[in-house]
């Protein structure tokens, strides 16, 4: 547990280094001068001159070397000194933090739903056998084969555009967040059915558990005792892989259905080449990475403590 | 040659089909990705164009066969640097002994702690609309895969005494990869090489899609999606095209894989 924890850590700094290098190297590497870049953001681009660029020069100094304004880079992020935006002038904190709590919602509904759909249906294809197995296992791969904003697109096409049930983009009203978490949940409920279903039918192969019918104890009490613990411990550790799945989908998500979270907040930055909100919502999804990876791994060790001793 | 499936074979086929597709498209296609004919826009699929025309009246087929292009070529690039690269460190990993090891596992811990459409939206910030940096970002997350199960099943090996007496009777380095290492990795490799090239293909048209990937006017399945989208009441046939073939790209991947992931 604890040798787990300090991994964590460790990859929880690294997350934060790697993340500002790759920024500060952008920073370094956009064509022209700083310093006019930033005065002509702040003082409009009419209104730059030498004079106005030597002074940004100097109260930034800019003109350090760059491993002295590496250094500085890294201190400013130790202490979560973000800077404002480039475009819009506010301080980047804010607004990831903003852009945080939507991220967050749809994550974990969009998570909650995946879970409602590929353990029942999951349990039902290992339960059932064929042929409703091959069929939902055919599904299955057929929605797999499909990216994340593609699922996306057919969703907004059929329930937003041809039966115009649910709203097409935006955000406010909990039906604005139908569309969104549902694909999300599709697109991972189409892996993760797959794993509920091997490690069910693996569990009710097993021989502890037929022994437990054996010695008198009905289905649904089996199920209870002997089957949920030994399925899930698999089920859980592999959310923990689909972490990667959630977020890069969510990046597409936003994107498409103009949710306002992190992934639409980065995708746009990078396209205005806004640096400091670039480097503020990639530190928050890594951040975020991390921190969920260590609660799958918690959630693992309290399922099944076996592991503890690994 | 290993033996392959019946759904390998039809993987392998799809791909084949896509692939004369877009050679034979940009061979002898007579119109170019950017010719517009503004009086012929949104057509359907016709005897003068076989996939109908864009919202500039641009040869559906002749963009589709170059987009099928570039995912392929993309896609291929990264396979192989990746999983070159892959192997070669996951073996070396093994064989160079402890310092080695313990450097590249943190190089891998680095690259693992973030997502790596994270990493690849990055690099595709530094210089957007690059194919050189789009290949480079994709090949840098992919390779960690190849890595980790190389090392894994490298380490077995080595212990071998199959392996071990090999080295007693002096054979070489190479000599030993290929007798006793290489059959050992090669179903591996090749399945997540298999994998890695479906999620190339995803990374590419995702890139795309939210608008940092290739950049107009170049023709790429992702982007295409997103230039179609606005027009999907007037030619649903239009918006179809791209999205159905990323399906099957990534579709035959899946299937020529042949595990399930």
């Amino acid at each position: 547990m604890k040798a787990m924890l300090l991994e964590r850590l460790l990859q929880l700094i690294t997350v934060v280094w790697g993340v500002g290098t790759l920024t500060f190297i952008l920073m370094r590497s956009l064509p022209g001068d700083m310093a006019y870049r930033i005065a002509a953001s702040r003082y409009g681009q009419d209104n730059v001159n030498s004079e106005a660029a030597a002074l940004v020069r100097e109260e930034l100094q800019l003109d350090q070397s760059p491993w002295v304004a590496y250094w500085h880079w890294l201190t400013d992020l130790l202490q979560f000194k973000l800077g404002d935006s480039l475009v819009s002038g506010l301080p980047v904190m804010d607004s990831v933090q903003h852009m945080l709590g939507h991220s967050l919602l749809l994550a974990l509904s969009g998570l909650m739903l995946s879970v409602l759909i590929a353990v029942p249906l999951g349990l039902l294809s290992a339960w059932r056998g064929n042929p409703l197995d091959s069929v939902l296992m055919g599904l299955s791969s057929a929605i797999r084969a499909m990216p994340v904003f593609v699922v996306g697109v057919l969703l907004l096409l059929f329930f937003a555009l041809h039966w115009g049930l649910f709203p097409v983009a935006g955000f406010g009203t909990p039906a604005h967040l139908v569309l969104p978490a549902l694909t999300l949940a599709i697109s991972l409920a189409a892996v993760s059915n797959r794993v509920v279903r091997d490690s069910a039918k693996h569990t009710f192969q097993a021989a502890f558990y037929r022994f437990s019918r054996v010695k008198g104890l009905s289905e649904w009490q089996t199920f209870r005792q002997h089957g949920v613990r030994n399925i899930a411990v698999p089920v859980v550790a592999f959310f923990g892989i689909q972490l990667v799945s959630m977020i890069e989908g969510i990046v597409m998500i936003e994107s498409l259905f103009s949710w306002p979270g992190i992934g639409h907040g980065l995708a746009h930055a990078i396209f205005a080449r806004d640096i400091p909100v670039i480097q503020g919502s990639a530190l928050v999804m890594g951040v975020l990475f991390v921190l969920l990876n260590t609660l799958v791994d918690i959630i693992c060790l309290w399922i099944d403590p076996r592991g503890a001793k690994a | 040659m290993m033996k392959m499936k019946k759904s390998q074979w039809v993987g392998l086929a799809i791909l084949l089909a896509l692939l004369a597709f877009s050679l034979g498209g940009m061979a002898f296609s007579p119109y170019s990705i950017s010719q517009q004919d503004l009086n012929a826009i949104m057509e359907s699929p016709s005897a003068i164009h076989w996939l109908g025309t864009d919202h500039f009246g641009r040869s559906m087929f002749t963009r589709m066969a170059h987009a099928v292009g570039l995912s392929f070529g993309l896609s291929l690039l990264c396979m192989f640097t990746s999983s070159l690269v892959g192997t070669a460190f996951g073996v070396w990993s093994v064989w160079g002994g402890k310092k080695v090891d313990v450097a590249m596992g943190i190089v891998v811990n680095i690259l693992l702690a973030l997502p790596g459409l994270v990493v690849v939206l990055l690099f595709a910030a530094i210089a957007p609309g690059s194919f050189l940096v789009l290949y480079l970002a994709i090949s840098l997350v992919q390779w960690v895969e190849y890595f980790r199960v190389v090392r894994a099943v490298t380490q077995g090996v080595i212990q071998s005494p199959a392996r071990q007496s090999s080295r007693m009777m002096g054979f070489g380095r190479w000599y030993q990869f290929k007798r006793h290492i290489w059959p050992a990795i090669s179903p591996s490799v090749f399945t997540l090489a298999a994998f890695g090239g479906a999620n190339a293909i995803l990374t590419m048209a995702s890139l795309g899609f939210v608008y940092v990937g290739i950049q107009p006017p170049l023709a790429e399945l992702g982007l295409m999606t997103v230039e179609l989208f606005p027009y999907y009441s007037e030619a649903p046939w239009l918006l179809a095209q791209p999205l159905v073939v990323i399906a099957l790209m990534v579709f035959a991947f899946h299937l020529l894989a042949g595990k399930r992931a």
